[in-house]
């Protein structure tokens, strides 16, 4: 089921994307740190793209710019034809809710004393578009299409299991009705049989609400079952990309192989193993 | 990191200036002057009055005399005080080490109290030892300095075995100097006693906050694993991990050197800074005043530049983000 | 890898009904592990495969006796050395952790001391249980390091933990952990944050390590795939108990257990097989509540086998074998 690229109409597209800055302590290799140069990748709508690397290849730093959280240096992030790097911060403000982001770390990214209903009204109190009523509806129907009991709505988020949390988080970021979602690492620190379960909801959410997906992590078996697109990043650049099953059949750049060798292998009950 | 210093010592000087300044003006706003005050003892003349104004220009305008008394600093001359009639600085000098001493020592004991019961205090977070010493702590906390103090001279006066406030006593200068030494130490002990008692509750509280603080952590617990002795636990790991709140405090420590023991030090009779700052705001005796203001002021200043130096060298994550070492 | 056959040995470490409760502060007690019974045999490598919730970081610290304050051991045995730990006093502990059992915590990055550098943090394990002259004391943390880092050893040693990778300072709490030659070492998800390469480093260092000194290794995570083509035999660990254990090869391939079989079938296949891109086989429900236990089976909410009797009482573990056994009603129980 994966995509053709240039068949359907990107969401988004980044070009030359650049990110340099200039750390407080300045290491041996000079004065200025380049985490992206130069990145170049289009994501057709209602898919997903997979961005993988290894640490330090830069992922964060993308994550950060195409939430736009940060501004990068040089280089264009496009939001269906919008140019968002050219928008001043009032401009982009209206722009925002298209765009969300979730995190990797379910204790870290949601503030464990407000209830889980809070997190989730409180987008759509920042935007003041709702009346009081219609943002408890809303909440309702969030807390339902993630899959979460509404009577787990009162109680404090610290309560929660990491795979509420992060369902918690997903509907969090559906409150203001995106287009795109950017998931930064977002199933890694999950148990293996949660990952499956929120992957499955990320899926169904593509699949009945026609999100964009970038889905950043280095889990490759995941990115198999879950991207239609695969771009792999290594020092702050793009070195490999095409559609998924293009990719697992003949991975080419070095950095893309050393990845499929480290991960490790799994051919599940029944089959049996090359053995050491 | 000479950058830093360099900025910082530019920052104090500075202050330095501004402070001197401000004390300048608040001394001439505040009405009357020492000249005035001997214009009421008849035995000195109208001229002798007006010789002395001309010669150390209390007549001049506001800048003009600051910047007779700021040159003259320069040359390390700090102006001449009218009540003893004798040139500040060498006065200060004595003073100000009467008070070093006392301060010195108490805040030697204070720390060498402070650390071992917080850590301990800490180690046996709600067991009665600790118990015990947050209400002996509280109740400490609650009593004014100048009740201590007193409190402290009743003490000597009933019980007769320490001398009732002063430095030495008289005619210490003929003994010998194994009861010189006596003689002082028996002085030392009230007023070092009160001293001790007035900051050794904030700073055993802060030790006992910041190891408890530490405690908890993650490498505490993974050193235990590793079978570390409980001993070696508590200082070399948890002290040295809850150092920082505790540097910074003893900075602060090492700043009021000069200027937190006034009270007392009026309360026991102790010759020191206090007392003769006193005495000169209320006799207007002007150049003695600022410069005992600025003297408190360097101390302050240098304290607070001390802590942050510990405070780099302590902790490597500090020194990574200035970016040194 | 051979398989080591645990009955001819005499077991390193025996774990015999385990259980631990942490006290709350609704007064109610959690029970973390409800009676865990186990052993491990010289030079083996024991894998314990455990979700959130299992109680797998309970039986790592129970193993050294180093609960935090508000758990407990309630009752069981660990017989390590003709020893019974959980009697111990804290003295003879102290001396067994670090020398005779090591355990690597999680979290390297909060595991290490901020403000001390890598040789003093190694050399204080070596303090702790030797008595040795600074000079040797400082030969023997190089040569751990060296062994640990290979070239370029000695410019970790001198650094602080701040100023090194994830994957550097896992290798310096590895270098912690064996400095005192242990016989059993428990490393408790010692690759969790780690990216694909780096993890694999790490295991090739764990590999190389227990081969080369005969360690017996207990590696606990949440991934089975790590412990493929690594571990001797594998442990499930659900909800606090033993739900099955058995030859690494066997349970991995021909899984007996509900709850194994399901884990493994929801963990995306790798090398990954053409068109894969689809949902997950999943397991139902949530992960268990630990304040709120069911009397019967504790799999039993969400297991796709179920049966009546499944609610009664908790399956006893039925053996396959001398290696393999399962505890689960299917099987008899």
């Amino acid at each position: 089921m994966s995509s053709a690229p240039g068949t359907m109409p990107a969401l988004l597209t980044v070009e030359s994307l650049e990110m340099r800055y200039r750390p407080r302590n300045p290491g041996p290799s000079g004065s200025a740190v380049t985490a992206l140069d130069g990145v170049l990748f289009a994501v057709a709508a209602g898919t997903t793209l997979a961005l993988v690397g290894a640490s330090g290849s830069g992922k964060s730093t993308l994550a950060q710019c195409l939430a736009c959280l940060e501004r990068p240096t040089a280089g264009t992030i496009q939001l269906d034809g919008l140019e968002l790097t050219a928008l001043s911060e009032r401009k982009l403000r209206a722009v925002r809710p298209q765009i969300q982001l979730v995190s990797q770390d379910p204790y870290a990214s949601l503030n464990p004393r407000l209830t889980a209903l809070e997190i989730v009204i409180e987008p759509l109190e920042v935007q003041r578009r709702f009346s009081g009523a219609e943002r408890a509806e809303r909440a309702r129907g969030l807390f339902e299409r993630v899959g979460l009991s509404f009577r787990l709505a009162p109680r404090p988020v610290g309560e929660f299991s990491g795979g509420q949390r992060q369902r918690l988080a997903i509907a969090r970021a559906l409150a203001l009705e995106p287009r795109l979602l950017i998931l930064d690492e977002a199933l890694s620190a999950l148990d293996a049989s949660v990952q499956a379960q929120i992957a499955n909801l990320l899926l169904d959410l593509q699949q009945t609400s026609g999100l964009t997906y970038v889905f950043i992590t280095h889990d490759l078996a995941m990115v198999a079952r879950v991207a239609d697109d695969v771009a792999v990043l290594e020092r702050g650049r793009i070195v490999e990309r095409g559609p998924v099953n293009q990719m697992m059949r003949r991975p080419a750049h070095a950095a893309t192989l050393a990845l499929f060798a480290a991960t490790p292998r799994f051919v599940g009950p029944l089959g049996l193993q090359a053995g050491e | 990191m000479t950058r830093y210093i360099l900025r910082r010592t530019g920052h104090a000087a500075l202050l330095l200036v501004g402070v001197s300044l401000l004390t300048f003006l608040f001394t001439s706003l505040a009405p009357r002057d020492y000249l005035d005050e001997m214009k009421l003892n008849p035995q000195v003349s109208q001229g002798t009055l007006v010789a002395l104004r001309a010669k150390y220009g209390v007549d001049q305008p506001l800048p003009v005399r600051y910047v007779r008394w700021a040159t003259g600093l320069l040359r390390g001359d700090m102006g001449f005080s009218f009540a003893y009639g004798a040139p500040v600085a060498s006065l200060l000098r004595v003073r100000a080490r009467n008070t070093l001493l006392l301060t010195t020592i108490a805040m030697l004991f204070a720390w060498g109290v402070a650390l071992p019961l917080g850590i301990w205090s800490a180690e046996r977070e709600s067991g009665w030892p600790d118990r015990l010493i947050t209400f002996a702590t509280g109740a400490l906390l609650i009593v004014p300095d100048l009740v201590l103090a007193l409190g402290l001279l009743l003490f000597a006066v009933r019980s007769g075995w320490f001398p009732a406030g002063g430095m030495a006593a008289v005619g210490v200068e003929s003994l010998s100097w194994a009861a010189r030494a006596r003689d002082y130490a028996l002085h030392l002990v009230l007023p070092v006693g009160a001293l001790v008692l007035s900051t050794c509750p904030v700073l055993l509280r802060h030790v006992r906050a910041a190891i408890l603080d530490v405690l908890d952590s993650s490498f505490i617990r993974a050193a235990r694993g590793h079978g570390i002795p409980r001993r070696r636990l508590l200082y070399r790991y948890a002290l040295r991990a809850a150092a920082n709140p505790l540097v910074s405090l003893f900075g602060l420590s090492l700043g009021t050197l000069l200027s937190g023991s006034l009270i007392i030090e009026v309360v026991m009779s102790w010759p020191g800074l206090g007392p003769f700052l006193l005495e000169a705001i209320l006799a207007r005796d002007l150049f003695v005043v600022i410069g005992g203001v600025l003297l408190s002021t360097v101390f302050l200043v240098a304290g607070n530049l001390v802590a942050d130096l510990l405070l780099y060298w302590a902790d490597p994550r500090i020194r990574a983000e200035r970016g040194g070492s | 890898m051979p398989a080591v056959v645990h009955c001819l040995m005499a077991p390193i470490i025996e774990v015999s009904d385990l259980r631990v409760s942490y006290s709350s502060r609704s007064g109610r007690d959690i029970c973390a592990l409800d009676g865990v019974t186990f052993s491990v045999a010289p030079g083996e490598v024991l894998g314990v495969l455990g979700e959130s919730g299992s109680g797998k970081s309970s039986l790592a610290a129970s193993l050294l006796c180093l609960l935090p304050p508000n758990g407990r051991i309630v009752s069981g045995s660990i017989i390590f050395e003709g020893r019974n730990l959980v009697r111990a006093c804290e003295g003879d502990l102290r001396k067994i952790r670090g020398r005779r059992i090591s355990l690597i915590f999680q979290e390297p990055g909060l595991v290490l001391h901020p403000a001390l550098r890598v040789a003093d943090q190694v050399g204080e394990v070596v303090r702790a249980h030797e008595t040795l002259g600074a000079r040797a004391r400082e030969a023997k943390t190089r040569a751990v390091l060296e062994s640990v880092f290979g070239a370029g050893a000695q410019r970790i040693a001198g650094s602080y933990p701040h100023e090194l990778s994830g994957g550097q300072r896992q290798r310096v709490l590895v270098a912690q952990a064996i400095v005192c030659g242990p016989s059993l070492l428990i490393a408790d998800e010692p690759t969790a944050s780690l990216d694909p390469v780096t993890q694999a480093e790490i295991l090739a260092l764990f590999r190389k390590l227990q081969r080369a000194l005969g360690i017996a290794l207990v590696l606990i995570t949440h991934n089975p795939a790590l412990l493929a083509g690594f571990t001797d035999r594998i442990l499930i660990l659900y909800a606090g108990g033993v739900a099955e254990c058995g030859l690494a090869s066997e349970l991995l391939s021909r899984p007996k257990h509900p709850y194994t079989q399901a884990l493994l079938d929801c963990l995306p296949l790798w090398p990954a097989p053409p068109g894969a891109r689809s949902r997950l086989p999943v397991i139902a429900g949530d992960a268990p509540d630990m304040t709120l236990l069911p009397p019967g089976c504790r799999f039993e909410p969400r297991c796709p086998a179920r049966m009546d009797a499944c609610t009664a009482r908790e399956p006893a573990p039925t053996a396959f074998g001398a290696a393999h056994s399962v505890s689960c009603f299917k099987f008899g129980g």
